[in-house]
């Protein structure tokens, strides 16, 4: 079904400021640097302007013009709200912009009791709110998208679109203006008075676009459909006869929810990635938990422990009439020989999974790190952290430089005595102890990454004091500098 | 004929069974270089499958600590292994944990912001047992938390090592053994100059059923070797406890 909203915006306009209904009034917007009408009412209609019309045109025609700014994508933000709004009347609602709303309305009319009442309903719906609307009912986008806009005919009845348009002017077939001002200029005035021409013939003289319209309008080529709602597909519902308030309840209807989802992925041999349950509540309120696994899983008593441990979020107040379960990341699931499972170690092992995903539930997904090599020398980015747990490395940590055990994230200001540029410090003092360096490795120097950050070079020290300990030190710039400063960066084994 | 002895020794072994400790069939000596330490334990072997305490200080102490407890993990996994490092506030560099012969992208850390959180993963993570090892970095441990862990490992036989970072609050815990690391001055080899081997005083403060000690133990690449003196030093110390058993 299609449906029009020929003064869209006027009527918009309209409801907010009801005086506006009775005077001129026009939307413009610049276009070539000049000012142009974008949108006008019907009162302003009916005076003899249209859109597309320079404004200054119509200030000729009508002095007391009522004149509004038009914003970019004000029909875009209309159509979107209108479309989630008629979402009551079929769940596949999609934008026809500029100026118009697609309805899937496959299996919906019934529910009106037949098509012509469901037609009715909209537009009196419609009226009623203040917006002028016109709609057909076809079997293709491109019939439906013609009769709403150039015939009085609601509803085409099945397999008869060749009929229906064949009175209609080319317009009717969303065609851009060059190729219908070559029809008018050849005397096409109709569809009917060219649909019999070969496709070759139309194709040579008017171009693609013509013939892909006429068989869409036709239903001779598939024509897409772009919900502005996206419905999940992997999705169970769970009403509550009565409204569910306790713990026990809940854990029941997460258990059932996940026991119907689970043995229909498992048919299809798909696993749950990430999970969202939507709880809805009696007084109109909506809450959500959702959950994540590091591998797909289709092990009911896994994911139930994952959501368990969220259950404490959730408030039912008076009650819960509603579960929905949505799996909104779903993927492949090896569901082979469970039994098999366990004699594999490290990540390969599904317990071990299942462990970091219980942790990343209960500590925060952020909470678990593993770290890869990269090739760089800067030692704070000499490793990157990754989340996934199946990457390996793509190079080899490096051991030709040692790296101290303990690195302070921080680099702590520390004083020390050198002797001579480029030899390590004699001693050093830290947290007011005073180290003397007995032995000592270096300077290592390491350039900073120019292209990434300013500042002074470092030049690294292994030293090892007096008392066996062995530290990481460092000199940032060169040695007799002015802002020349030491520091302490970690700690050896 | 059994003599009095040999029941005695069959006896004790029943005992030991039956706390846990599991004769290993397979070898003698896990750890590279570490037989005599290994000694100080019952049967004889580095027990897996337990919990190990480690103080650890905060700072220099640290490094030494997770230097020496890297060497040890390294000879307890093989390359799939996974362990489990469970801190708040860590400081641990993983690219240097490579020269101990562990691959740093093997370590899976968790960087909890609650001790409570740290003591609930570390529970979580003993009872997994595709898991070689759990390391917690924990301020306090009481008798009953680490009786739970204990249960804990039980079925899994995970190894466990809980870093206290809360020296002053050490009490009786169930842990088979706790040690304590400090740095000593590396060795290099025929007096060249410059910072060598890492070598470390390793003090086994006590042991459930076996002989606490004091080792000197240095890493060399890629085992560990123990001071030659005080290795002899250990096993008298050994041999003088059994006398007294």
């Amino acid at each position: 079904m299609s449906l029009w909203f020929p003064m869209l915006k006027t009527d918009w306009k309209t409801i907010r400021q009801p005086e506006l209904a009775k005077v001129p009034f026009v939307f413009s917007t610049s276009e070539k640097n000049r000012l142009i009408i974008s949108a006008c009412n019907s009162v302003a209609r009916s005076s003899g302007l249209h859109i597309g019309m320079r404004l200054a045109d119509a200030k000729a025609i009508l002095p007391d013009l009522c004149v509004q700014q038009d914003s970019e994508d004000r029909e875009l933000k209309l159509l979107k709200a209108i479309g989630e709004w008629c979402i009551r009347y079929t769940p596949l609602v999609s934008l026809d912009l500029p100026d118009g709303l697609i309805f899937d309305c496959t299996g919906c009319t019934h529910l009106w009791g037949g098509e012509e009442n469901y037609i009715r309903e909209i537009k009196t719906r419609f009226k009623s709110k203040g917006y002028t609307v016109r709609a057909a009912i076809a079997d293709t986008i491109g019939t439906a998208w013609a009769m709403a806009r150039f015939s009085k005919n609601t509803v085409i009845e099945a397999n008869s679109q060749k009929l229906a348009m064949s009175n209609l002017p080319p317009s009717a077939l969303r065609l851009d203006d060059v190729t219908l001002e070559k029809l008018r200029k050849l005397g096409f005035r109709t569809i009917h008075s060219f649909s019999a021409i070969p496709n070759s013939n139309l194709r040579r003289r008017f171009g693609d676009l013509l013939l892909l319209r006429l068989m869409q309008a036709y239903g001779e080529i598939e024509e897409n459909f772009r919900p502005l709602d996206v419905p999940e597909p992997y999705q169970e519902r769970l009403a509550a006869l009565e409204p569910i308030r306790t713990r026990v309840g809940i854990e029941i209807a997460i258990r059932e929810l996940l026991n119907m989802m689970c043995n229909r992925l498992v048919g299809e041999g798909k696993g749950i990635r990430n999970a969202l349950l939507k709880t809805f509540r009696i007084d109109g309120k909506q809450q959500a938990v959702d959950i994540g696994t590091n591998q797909a899983t289709c092990n009911v008593d896994h994911l139930f422990k994952l959501f368990e441990q969220k259950i404490e979020t959730i408030r039912p107040a008076l009650g819960i009439e509603l579960f929905v379960l949505e799996v909104t990341l779903i993927g492949e699931a090896d569901t082979s020989q469970k039994s098999l499972w366990t004699g594999k170690t490290g990540l390969a092992d599904n317990g071990v999974l299942e462990l970091l995903d219980k942790l990343a539930g209960k500590i925060g997904s952020k909470a678990i790190k593993r770290y890869l090599p990269q090739e760089r020398y800067w030692p704070e980015r000499s490793i990157k952290q990754t989340n996934d747990l199946k990457e390996i490395p793509q190079t080899y940590w490096s051991t030709d430089a040692l790296r101290p055990t303990q690195l302070l994230s921080k680099p702590e200001v520390i004083l020390v005595t050198a002797p001579i540029p480029d030899y390590p410090p004699m001693n050093f003092r830290y947290k007011d102890d005073l180290h003397i360096v007995k032995r000592a490795d270096g300077p290592e120097r390491i350039e900073r990454e120019w292209w990434l950050d300013k500042g002074e070079h470092r030049d690294y020290y292994i030293v090892e004091d007096q008392h066996g300990k062995r530290y990481w030190l460092y000199r940032s710039g060169h040695y007799g500098a002015d802002q020349t400063q030491w520091f302490l960066h970690g700690f050896f084994a | 004929m059994e003599t009095k002895q040999d029941i005695i020794n069959r006896l004790r072994k029943e005992i030991l069974a039956k706390q846990g400790f599991k004769p290993d069939l397979a070898s003698t000596s896990h750890i590279k270089g570490l037989s005599e330490i290994e000694a100080a334990f019952p049967n004889g072997v580095f027990p897996t499958g337990m919990i190990h305490e480690m103080l650890f200080h905060e700072g220099e102490e640290a490094a030494a600590c997770s230097g020496f407890l890297g060497a040890l993990l390294s000879s307890l996994t093989v390359p799939e292994s996974i362990i489990l490092w469970i801190s708040v506030g860590r400081n641990l560099f993983p690219p240097s944990i490579k020269i101990f012969g562990i691959e740093p992208h093997q370590i899976v850390f968790v960087d909890a912001t609650q001790e409570k959180q740290v003591l609930w993963a570390l529970e979580e993570g003993l009872k997994c047992q595709g898991i070689t090892a759990v390391v917690a970095e924990l301020r306090e441990l009481s008798f009953s938390q680490s009786k739970r862990l204990q249960l804990a490992i039980e079925e899994s036989h995970v190894t466990g090592f809980v870093l206290r970072t809360d020296a002053t609050k050490l009490s009786t815990t169930t842990c088979v053994s706790r040690w304590q690391i400090s740095a000593l001055p590396s060795e290099t080899n025929d007096g060249m100059p410059g910072v060598g081997f890492p070598k470390w005083n390793v003090e086994l403060l006590r042991v459930r059923n076996g002989q606490p000690g004091k080792w000197e133990v240095g890493w060399h690449g890629n085992q560990f070797q123990i001071a030659q003196e005080e290795a002899k030093k250990a096993i008298n110390y050994e041999k003088l406890g059994r006398l007294r058993a």
